[in-house]
């Protein structure tokens, strides 16, 4: 175990956990403002990383998949949002899970209807198929290094929206007293879809990027929903600045456990069975990690705008 | 006295209790099989419905009870088989394929983990309480598939079921009927529990749950317990399941399956005993018919538990009974 394998899994820690914020930015913003619970929020992710794999497959062009992925996404959650979530945000929470499930089977059929049952694979864009060195003598994929970029720049974006633009400001009141932001004649209504395809919009941008790095298939959506979960419980529901922190706290966890426990359990048992426990317990490691902070801090790290 | 209500119940019971015999004279046997599979997704919807229609706990993870008590039997079953020692047990005890011990101790085993799961989770709530139950049965789905010892990713086969004395558990009617059997001993037990003072405070609780604690109930701990027998009912469930499957697999305690008996609940009728059955003989229906007309059937699916939730709120129970559905029977 050297400083060098640290550092790299580090960045790998900080990937997933960039990944994982864009996801958990989408949820945490839907259920701070309308009080929603969104199972299909992962099912967002998984149109955008279809629309972005046949995009650029004939496009030839990643960056022109990862936009059409963005606005396909976007488009088909504030369609969704439309005609089925807006009736669910005045009902309880048990309604929204259920109604959201019933929308998950919908997409997964649907997407196998139209892609086919095979995964899909994205080859990573030529100019960023190369590696960097970033740390001396452990050559780095740019491409991860760029999804890192990315989402610090989403993350300062979501940032400077939320706290010094108009539709910030309304977001940020829409959490706390939604009906005197109605009642002061900001049309709620509309406010409501544009959050919704803001997050939707995340959601897809992150299914793109994923794209070039795992297997395109139907439930790709529901492994990362439920870790997105895991994200906004630690990070506080509703606060988009405890996702980020319960985004990265998540992705490091989850790397560290897979790259390290193995070899630490190999210095106290037989390599064989140090293996499988390794595996076994690095896989629940992030849930250890929920239950702790929920141990300490039942309602997450962060206080949420409304609370 | 025949109300409508009891005529329901009366019809309801009477076919569950002719039924292998109807299949039997309708030269269709293998509906008797089909309908074990109903009568034991039946129990862990009830033993579901216990927590969430009586006590408002909207627990996403009961898939994980079930699996849990499907896992005892397998792997009691497989070292049974094997002949070796169970390694995390003390002492060298290899196992048993006798369902007198083997289903209590699903039970237990089940108890135990949804007393340790629904401690934690219990000292959240709402939309919380609902992504912490998720996340654990997550958290055992992916810690039973990454475990090798016992089949992880791809599961356990069951080489013999239960052994029961007197009664030959390879018999599809005898199998049935012992399901039958301990579905109806479940919701007798749960139609007195429900009806009892603990079941009282428990309802008091999803009515207000603020004012339950200022009259004084450790309101935690009524919780809790409710917790950890529906978790018991679900081990018990996941028990026969293994067995009619004759399979044990992480997929039993994947999260859709814990959606699906949501689903089964609010179908039939949340708050209510008989209504969890309602839903899950009309879900499996559902998807035996319609996987029978295309592949595609989830399409169906989808859409109509949408329209189900915007639309038809106290489920198919309180269709049938009319209005007085709501009295915990």
């Amino acid at each position: 175990m050297t400083l060098v394998l640290f550092l790299e899994q580090t960045l790998n820690g900080l990937q997933q956990g960039v990944m994982l914020f864009l996801m958990a930015a989408g949820l945490t913003l839907v259920f701070g403002i309308m009080h929603m619970i969104n199972l299909a929020h992962g099912s967002l992710y998984m149109v955008g990383a279809y629309v972005a794999a046949s995009v650029t497959l004939a496009s030839g062009n990643f960056a022109l998949g990862v936009l059409a992925a963005m606005a396909a996404a976007g488009i088909t959650g504030m369609v969704v949002e439309l005609i089925a979530f807006r009736r669910l945000y005045d009902r309880d929470h048990l309604d929204q899970v259920l109604a959201t499930f019933g929308v998950i089977l919908t997409f997964n059929e649907a997407t196998k209807i139209i892609w086919g049952p095979q995964a899909l694979f994205l080859s990573t864009p030529e100019i960023l198929s190369s590696t960097l060195e970033l740390i001396p003598g452990a050559p780095y994929p740019a491409y991860r290094l760029f999804i890192i970029a990315i989402g610090l720049i989403v993350g300062l974006g979501l940032r400077h929206l939320i706290l010094n633009t108009r539709l910030g400001m309304l977001i940020r009141a829409g959490a706390t007293h939604r009906e005197m932001v109605g009642a002061m004649g900001v049309n709620i209504d509309r406010l409501f879809t544009i959050v919704f395809g803001i997050g939707a919009m995340l959601a897809g941008l992150a299914g793109a990027m994923a794209g070039p790095m795992l297997a395109i298939e139907v439930g790709m959506g529901e492994k990362i929903l439920i870790l997105t979960f895991v994200v906004i419980i630690i990070g506080g529901i509703g606060s988009v600045r405890g996702a980020l922190v319960g985004a990265i706290l998540v992705g490091l966890v989850d790397t560290y456990g897979r790259a390290f426990l193995p070899f630490i359990l190999r210095s106290l048992m037989e390599p064989s069975a140090a293996d499988s426990i390794g595996a076994a317990v690095s896989s629940v490691a992030i849930y250890l990690l929920m239950a702790m902070v929920l141990m300490w801090r039942p309602r997450g790290l962060f206080q949420a705008y409304g609370d | 006295m025949i109300t409508r209500k009891n005529l329901v119940h009366g019809i309801g019971l009477l076919i569950m209790a002719v039924l292998p015999l109807a299949a039997e004279a309708a030269g269709e046997p293998f509906l008797t099989t089909v309908a074990s599979r109903v009568l034991i997704y039946a129990l862990v919807a009830v033993s579901l419905d216990l927590i969430l229609g009586f006590g408002a706990m909207v627990s996403f993870g009961h898939g994980a009870f079930f699996g849990i008590g499907a896992y005892v039997v397998g792997i009691l079953t497989h070292h049974s088989y094997e002949a070796t020692a169970i390694a995390f047990l003390p002492g060298d005890w290899t196992g048993t394929t006798a369902a007198l011990i083997q289903w209590p101790m699903a039970m237990l085993v089940a108890g135990v983990f949804a007393l340790i799961i629904g401690a934690m989770c219990l000292r959240t709530t709402g939309v919380y309480f609902i992504m912490i139950t998720l996340a654990f049965a997550q958290m055992l789905y992916f810690f039973m598939t990454s475990l090798p010892t016992y089949g992880g990713q791809d599961g356990l086969n069951l080489w013999e079921r239960s052994t029961l004395p007197f009664l030959d558990m390879y018999d599809d009617t005898q199998f049935y009927y012992v399901t039958c059997a301990l579905l109806v001993a479940f919701m007798a037990f749960a139609r007195r529990l429900v009806r009892s003072r603990f079941g009282m405070v428990l309802r008091g609780c999803k009515q207000n749950e603020t004012r339950m604690a200022a009259l004084g109930f450790p309101v935690y701990r009524y919780k809790l317990a409710a917790f950890v027998i529906a978790g018991m009912g679900a081990g018990l469930a996941g028990a026969l399941a293994a067995n009619h499957t004759e399979f044990v697999g992480p997929g039993l305690m994947h999260w859709t399956r814990s959606g699906e008996i949501m689903i089964m609940v609010i179908l039939g009728g949340m708050g209510t005993i008989f209504g969890p059955v309602l839903g899950a003989a009309t879900l499996l229906m559902m998807e035996e018919t319609l996987s029978g007309f295309t592949e595609h059937w989830m399409v169906f699916l989808g859409p109509f538990l949408v329209f189900v939730v915007l639309f038809a709120r106290r489920g198919l129970y309180g269709w049938l009974v009319g209005t007085e559905a709501d009295d915990g029977g």
